[in-house]
């Protein structure tokens, strides 16, 4: 079964006929053509693929693009402004929060959720946050020093 | 660097030695950087999915594909008997089909594949295949296939001395057996490739691989054609850690197979699942050993015997299992030896590269060996260790004859023993452990020393191409992969120094078989050693004819000309760099190099596996402290103090990041990554919902990383840096040894402790209960 959806990528309205199984992040890569939200596990368990869906962090391989209908999806490629990267973007680049970077995407997303709720972490609630966002290369440490950094230039 | 270089290098972005971003970070961040997966799909392309077996050993009497070819959207299937080349895609020994020709021998071996429209449709055609298998005795693990004689490879040994008479006359004596689980590579981005056709019946193959020259072999001899009718193109990997070395010319040669038969694009990406059921892993082992040691705990002779899961075929069993015998002294002198090491064919997945490469598992067994002997004699294992290290000067010559010339590991301990607090910590662990009868702490420092080359002498050669373009900017190439360990940078780094511009200028270009042929893959930690090197090569040539050229055209000696900062010194004045390549480029100067290089000194014969197989070595240590609850057998480490040898770092930050990320891989290699098979070689643990890689919240609470300062390499290696990408993991080892420390105090330091790896709280538990009990609850 085949329904027309419409929300908002990154400020844009888009609309799309999707089947009823599609997933969210088929819809953002394949259709919508935003590579930048991965696919590392297809189960919900990596968080290469989180994304805001109003304002709140989701794994888009969990959700059904028909649930995103009349949503407000921002994804990696919708945080960086007016050319600029996004100061968390910024932190992750200067601070060496990445290796082969396929994961960075998720956690950049799912540190700006965190943000909202401690706009100020510590170490420990950083961790325990980020437990749904793998990363195998970095051992995690420049990710904690970078979210950190990132949350200090964004209350500037 | 030279002097002058050094003291020119802040003025300049980018230099060899600065820690420098990556140089993909802001397209990493952004979500711009391109995987196989994110490059623009061309038109008409079908995706593919694999039908496995369900079998671990059998014959295929009947392969019925009818309901897979009339599913919705199938355009294709294609079987063994499809194949106009060679069915293999085995890297060193051609046991490896791509399309099982009749006999399967693991569950997950690819039998036929399914072109579709959509990935979907491939997806759901693949299940509709009725498969009749004719079952035959499997063999599943090390032990059986040592019973049934069953290996991929012959055995090999290494005897130095009369280990026997040795061990018997030593004044104590030890024995045991270890097991040892495998590790699945669990790169983010998984296993995949897309083949372009292109006109002539050639192939253009973008392939997420570590080897994009053997995958161009492999996939040129699958299709009938030559290397030159196929390129293979990597700009990037997301993750890689071994396990695409030798795997993606399986899903490579399947696009590529399919692309040849179907004459359109063809991409496969293989999901989790079925990535960690088809595709091999870290070898599990099963180690013997018995040892003889004086009244100190030094060993005087030593016999091992190593038997690895080699799965179902050789793919690079030989050389890691070498390594393991050339990484059981770890930083020990092991005085007679005998090592025996064999390669076990079993009906499972074929095992593989991962990060370390078979030393690792050469390095735990030593480790627990020189820990027992320590637990023994009732000595601190920190002082048998250094007891036992290799000498400066006496006492430094290796299993494999190899004299250690670099040795770094007394300064390295001396520093951290005494950092990381380790003698007060020790004793303050000791009271803890009395006074508290259901947590028990444990604390050890464990030591690495790991070779740097490729075993296998041939493969230690690289190639690089350099262009300058007439606005002075560069484009940069070479034989190596980017897997996010920082190759890229830092070989651009090289070349900015050689060049003296900004690192900015040089365009880092995805690695082309077309480019630079015959590339080994990037792998053994070799990445920046020979790819710089060869980088360094092709600029110096470039440099030399722009030198000849200034000389000439400005009429001053070849001596006056001098690059610094962007600009170029000829005699008094300065002219801008692209102002000369300008010049160069009007009076006809060649301003394309190839560069080459081949790692010097090396020299080893394998028939008696002696000589020199590694350039050098990398040293470190690591200091962990441990937590359990002898209750659940859950635990934490509670700090973790690292101090590692970079020599002199061509990028701290990206050394840096290789250092903690590999510490927390053999983290999790010895603890909470376990591989399961059940007794019909089905694969249990194919998902990070039951494979537990190490996340954020078990990372140690307090985690020191210091780089040993500014040691050069005392080898000509590039700016006398060292190899980081594999060393480090092995640092892991000494939460393993901690575990056992907190272990060994349930009874009060007495019986040896018995922890098998990976050390699950289950495994811990089960230790825990021995020690107490002298038996395993159930």
């Amino acid at each position: 079964m085949k329904s027309q959806i419409s929300l908002q990528l990154n400020g844009d309205k888009v609309s799309a006929e999707v089947e009823s199984r599609t997933l969210l992040v088929e819809l953002i890569r394949q259709r919508l053509g935003k590579t930048g939200t991965h696919i590392g596990c297809d189960t919900s368990q990596c968080g290469a693929c989180v994304v805001h869906m109003n304002g709140r962090s989701v794994k888009s391989c969990t959700l059904l693009a028909v649930q995103a209908q009349g949503a407000d999806i921002v994804t990696i490629e919708g945080i960086a402004e007016n050319g600029e990267l996004h100061p968390m973007q910024q932190a992750f680049r200067e601070h060496h929060g990445l290796q082969c970077g396929f994961c960075t995407p998720g956690m950049i997303m799912s540190a700006l959720d965190l943000l909202k709720l401690h706009p100020d972490p510590d170490d420990r609630e950083i961790r325990e946050w980020l437990e749904g966002n793998l990363c195998r290369c970095t051992g995690y440490q420049n990710i904690v020093r970078s979210i950190k950094a990132g949350a200090r230039a964004m209350r500037r | 660097m030279d002097a002058k270089a050094k003291a020119a290098a802040g003025a300049r972005r980018g230099a060899a030695g600065s820690a420098v971003p990556h140089d993909s970070a802001h397209l990493h961040v952004s979500g711009e950087a391109t995987y196989t997966d994110d490059i623009l799909e061309p038109r008409g392309l079908l995706h593919l999915a694999v039908g496995m077996s369900q079998k671990a050993h059998a014959r295929i009497r009947q392969l019925d594909l009818s309901a897979v070819r009339s599913a919705p959207g199938v355009v294709a299937v294609m079987t063994a008997d499809d194949i106009p080349g060679e069915n293999n895609c085995g890297p060193v020994v051609k046991d490896d089909p791509i399309l099982a020709p009749g006999l399967v021998q693991y569950v997950g071996q690819a039998l036929f594949v399914v072109a579709a429209k959509s990935v979907t449709q491939a997806r759901k055609a693949v299940r509709l295949a009725r498969v009749d298998y004719e079952e035959l005795e499997a063999i599943l693990d090390p032990l059986q296939a040592l019973a049934a004689g069953s290996f991929v490879l012959p055995t090999e040994t290494i005897r130095r001395g009369d280990s026997r008479s040795r061990i018997a006359k030593a004044a104590n004596r030890l024995n045991g057996r270890l097991t040892l689980g495998g590790q699945d590579q669990f790169y983010l981005e998984g296993q995949i490739a897309m083949a372009m056709p292109r006109e002539d019946g050639d192939l253009f193959i973008y392939s997420s691989t570590q080897h994009p020259g053997e995958v161009q072999h492999l996939a040129a001899a699958a299709i009938g054609r030559q290397s030159k009718d196929v390129v293979v193109e990597c700009r990037r990997m997301g993750g890689a850690f071994g396990g695409k070395e030798s795997q993606p010319a399986l899903i490579a040669c399947i696009a590529g197979l399919m692309a040849n038969q179907t004459g359109k694009p063809c991409k496969l990406r293989l999901d989790r699942d079925d990535d960690m059921i088809m595709t091999g892993k870290r070898h599990d082992f099963v180690i013997d050993y018995e040892v003889g040691f004086d009244k100190d705990g030094r060993i005087e002779g030593i016999e091992f015997t190593f038997a690895s899961r080699c799965g179902m075929s050789a793919d690079l069993s030989g050389a890691i299992n070498d390594r393991t015998m050339f990484h059981c002294d770890n930083a020990y002198f092991l005085g007679d030896v005998s090592i025996v090491s064999h390669r076990c064919k079993t009906h499972t997945v074929s095992n593989t590269a991962f990060r370390g490469f078979g030393g690792p598992q050469g390095m735990f067994a030593i480790e627990c060996v020189v820990d027992d002997i320590a637990r023994r004699l009732g000595k601190d294992p920190l002082d048998v260790r250094r007891h036992n290290y290799y000498g400066i000067g006496e006492r430094d010559v290796t299993q494999y004859l190899q004299k250690v010339e670099d040795n770094l590991l007394h300064e390295i301990t001396d520093i951290l023993e005494k950092t990381s607090g380790y003698r007060d910590r020790v004793r303050s662990i000791r009271e803890f452990n009395a006074g508290n009868p259901l947590l028990k702490r444990g604390i050890a420092l464990t030591p690495v020393k790991f070779g740097i080359s490729f075993t296998a002498t041939h493969l230690n050669q690289a190639g690089a191409l350099v262009h300058i373009y007439t606005d002075g900017s560069v484009h940069l190439n070479h034989g190596g992969t980017e897997m996010g360990q920082g190759l890229f940078t830092k070989v651009a780094q090289v070349v900015a120094d050689e060049l003296q511009i900004d690192i900015d200028r040089i365009k880092i270009t995805a690695s082309d078989t077309s480019k630079v042929p015959n590339a080994s893959a990037t792998a053994a930690s070799s990445g920046s050693d020979l790819n710089g090197k060869a980088a360094q090569a092709a600029a110096r040539k470039i440099k030399k004819r722009l030198i000849r050229f200034a000389a000439e055209h400005f009429s001053v000696g070849e001596g006056e000309v001098e690059f610094v900062n962007n600009e170029v010194r000829i005699g008094k004045k300065s002219i801008a760099f692209e102002k000369l390549i300008h010049l160069a480029w009007f009076a006809r100067t060649s301003l394309s190099a190839t560069g080459f290089y081949r790692t010097p000194k090396i020299n080893y014969d394998r028939s008696t596996f002696s000589g020199r197989p590694f350039f050098y070595f990398a040293y470190g240590a690591a200091v962990s402290e441990v937590i359990i609850d002898t209750l659940t057998g859950e635990y934490r480490v509670l700090r973790a103090d690292i101090l590692h040898d970079c020599g002199k770092s061509l990028n701290p930050a990206i050394d840096r990041g290789q250092i903690e990320g590999g510490f927390v891989q053999g983290v999790g290699w010895l603890t909470s990554e376990e591989l399961w098979w059940n007794d019909k070689g089905e694969l249990r643990t194919h998902a990070p919902s039951t494979y537990k890689i190490p996340t954020s919240s078990d990372i140690p609470l307090e985690f020191n990383v210091t780089m040993l300062e500014s040691t050069a390499n005392r080898e000509k290696t590039i700016y006398r840096s060292k190899a980081v990408g594999e060393p480090p993991l092995m640092l892991g080892l000494s939460v393993f040894q901690a575990l056992r420390d907190a272990i060994h105090s349930v009874d009060g330091y007495g019986r040896l402790p018995e922890l098998r790896a990976p050390a699950t709280p289950e495994a811990v538990l089960d230790a825990v209960a021995l020690q107490r009990n002298g038996e395993v609850r159930l």
